[in-house]
């Protein structure tokens, strides 16, 4: 699995994953996996096949269909020394665990009165894309955000899936980390040394200097498509990878927007309230008077996501729409 | 398999310090609550108050039977749970006071009293919401060998949710030290446990997991106190949860708004005449363990404590607003 050199290797963002998860139980005996199928069947996404043989029933522990037992769980066994990393197949069933998480994980620290902080990592899968329809599809990694005292992550590339668990674990608070479902597969060429990376900073995949893209996720790569697609037509677009959406690093966006004055923040969730929103509002707040043209979002459509490619489809953020929406910004202006 | 041990009406002896001890443990906790009441008047408790006159001897014989390792978790009602597991009752009237004295700093009131020391874990408003918590810090216990027991209390207004149920088949599946108390005082706030169970007989639920449970007189601050000493050394000899049942009564309403239209007045005034304290007192007054002088001499010594209490209340001083966002996140790194 060696790449071009002997210092990097092919991986996929699953592997990816599964090896940050595999680190992480070899340097710390406090960490453990537990949720539905995490074992024996080795992970919904297959994400932790192979693990049960390497360390166990006791670290790799298949829980039944609880989720707000298990996640509660792990909240508890935070507070009582262990370092749990809590697998919730995705968002979806995460609202089933919702009262865990917003009522007692994000809150414990403060009603304490800085006695009791919480040392969890949530892993969820996230995003629609797959003809998985309503119930299965969902991106509320944003709408998570809304939320203080905890913290969300979303690892786009395979360099932030092998490195944010490590450093999300080493967070006294709680981590949730959405890996989009779609990305599971791609594969890439990882450092043969890389190692946990920070997760309170975003970054700019793509320098540019006629707009900025602003986005997370599977949408990074639909962004970057799209800078390509505009770049063969005279457009320089610099894309930022937000990489956490709690804490926001608003200043890697501001500073690039001061450089291009437009912005277009493209998201998988909804518009309304999501984050694509706050994003929008802190441009507003922050940078209003370099902007050469309004702030635009290109949002998946306010609708539960229909099962038919062709509509489902039509409901996400595409490549193409991306291009469309930039050409109208840059020439807005002329 | 499962076990149901119920009415079984053991003798208890009970030595006069003990008695006591007992005693003045369930006095502080009726007059900390009657003096909270009266801050609240005078308005300087706010928010809800939910207070626990009439089932002290709950709270008191429970927490006779776990050791200073163990863990609590508690629910909303939980001053007494704090005050007998060692949290001073002025860190606890500063809480509610919102003072940054306050064993939360001010940041939970009545309803989230919290103390690492005694490893006293809230202080939890979301009827159901302890439970998995309990679990998780059992499990935390199970996986580093330590053998500790985590106490979970909850009413029967809880059994209804479904962490309940998610939580008790963990603890069984995963043979997790966990002692479930259930302070079944009838009410889920107005709602009569006749019209929020179709199975009334709330210790046979945990017949479900073949968790061992037992149903006691939560009344009888000694019967509760040897139910807890059998069932905490049961969860430490086997490793595994129980399940205990306090059959109690709040005389007070379920907080500080309540109009109390759901229940009869006769039906207060005849658990009243039950009340833990004046019954511990009569029985042990007639068996010659306690004598003329002692109540009054407890009486005395509460009464200064709590007037303590206040006083230290009054005193604390108000967590400046520039610390309004202090611990939202946590200020150290771990090394």
């Amino acid at each position: 699995m060696t790449g071009d050199d002997k210092t990097s290797q092919k991986i996929t963002y699953r592997e990816a994953v599964r090896e940050a998860i595999r680190e992480a139980l070899q340097k710390d005996e406090r960490v453990f996996l537990m949720g539905e199928d995490v074992g024996r069947y080795g992970g919904c996404f297959a994400v932790s096949k192979g693990l049960l043989a390497e360390f166990g029933p006791e670290r790799i522990r298949d829980t039944p269909l609880s989720e707000s037992g298990f996640v509660g769980a792990g909240i508890g066994a935070a507070l009582g020394g262990m370092r749990p990393i809590v697998e919730v197949m995705t968002v979806n069933f995460s609202l089933l665990a919702a009262d865990q998480i917003i009522n007692n994980a994000s809150l414990y620290l403060y009603m304490s009165g800085g006695q009791f902080n919480v040392p969890i990592v949530i892993r969820m899968a996230t995003g629609g894309g797959r003809q998985l329809a309503a119930q299965h599809s969902r991106s509320l990694e944003g709408w998570y955000a809304h939320i203080p005292g905890i913290k969300v992550l979303s690892p786009a590339t395979i360099e932030d899936a092998r490195g944010m668990l490590w450093t999300a674990l080493q967070d006294p608070d709680p981590v949730l980390i959405f890996e989009n479902s779609g990305l599971y597969n791609m594969e890439g060429t990882l450092a043969a040394d890389a190692g946990p990376v920070d997760i309170d900073r975003a970054r700019v995949r793509r320098d540019g200097k006629d707009l900025t893209i602003i986005t997370h996720s599977a949408s990074l790569f639909k962004s970057l498509d799209a800078a390509e697609i505009l770049a063969r037509q005279g457009i320089d677009v610099e894309v930022i990878d937000l990489r956490s959406l709690r804490p926001l690093d608003e200043r890697t966006f501001l500073d690039s927007i001061a450089k291009t004055h437009r912005a277009l923040v493209v998201d998988e969730g909804w518009r309304s309230g999501g984050i694509s929103a706050e994003i929008a509002a802190r441009i507003m707040e922050g940078i209003f008077y370099e902007l050469d043209a309004p702030v635009e979002r290109l949002c998946s459509v306010e609708a539960p996501m229909p099962y038919a490619k062709h509509m489902e489809d039509a409901v996400l953020p595409q490549t193409d729409k991306i291009v469309d929406l930039v050409r109208r910004m840059v020439s807005a202006d002329g | 398999m499962t076990t149901q041990r119920r009415g079984k009406k053991k003798t208890v002896t009970v030595d006069r310090d003990h008695a006591l001890h007992l005693l003045r443990a369930m006095v502080r906790i009726r007059r900390l609550e009657e003096k909270c009441a009266e801050l609240y008047s005078a308005t300087k408790i706010r928010g809800f108050l939910h207070l626990y006159d009439g089932e002290e001897a709950v709270a008191v014989g429970i927490l006779q039977a776990l050791t200073p390792d163990d863990a609590v978790v508690a629910t909303y009602r939980e001053h007494a749970h704090a005050l007998t597991r060692g949290v001073a009752a002025g860190s606890i009237l500063a809480e509610m006071y919102g003072k940054q004295e306050g064993c939360s700093r001010g940041r939970g009131g009545s309803m989230h009293l919290f103390d690492g020391k005694t490893r006293f874990y809230g202080g939890n408003a979301i009827v159901g919401g302890g439970l998995p918590i309990a679990v998780g810090l059992a499990l935390a216990d199970k996986m580093q060998h330590k053998p500790r027991v985590t106490c979970c209390f909850f009413g029967e207004g809880a059994v209804a949710e479904g962490e309940f149920h998610e939580s008790l088949n963990l603890a069984a599946l995963w043979q997790l030290p966990v002692l479930f108390v259930c302070e079944n005082n009838l009410y889920a706030m107005g709602t009569a446990l006749k019209l929020e169970h179709a199975v009334m007989d709330i210790a046979r639920k945990a017949a479900c997991y073949d968790v061992t449970s037992a149903a006691v007189d939560g009344m009888d601050v000694l019967a509760v106190e040897a139910a807890a000493k059998t069932a905490a050394e049961a969860v430490r000899s086997s490793g595994e949860p129980y399940f205990l049942e306090c059959r109690t009564y709040r005389f007070r309403a379920h907080s500080m708004y309540d109009p109390e239209l759901y229940r009869e007045k006769t039906e207060v005034e005849e658990w009243k005449r039950r009340c833990p304290i004046e019954n511990f007192i009569g029985k042990m007054k007639g068996e010659g363990i306690l004598i003329a002088g002692d109540v009054e001499a407890i009486e005395a010594d509460v009464s200064g404590e709590i007037g303590e209490a206040v006083a230290f209340a009054e005193a604390c001083t108000w967590e400046p607003l520039e610390d309004l966002t202090r611990f939202v996140y946590s200020e150290r790194r771990e090394p």
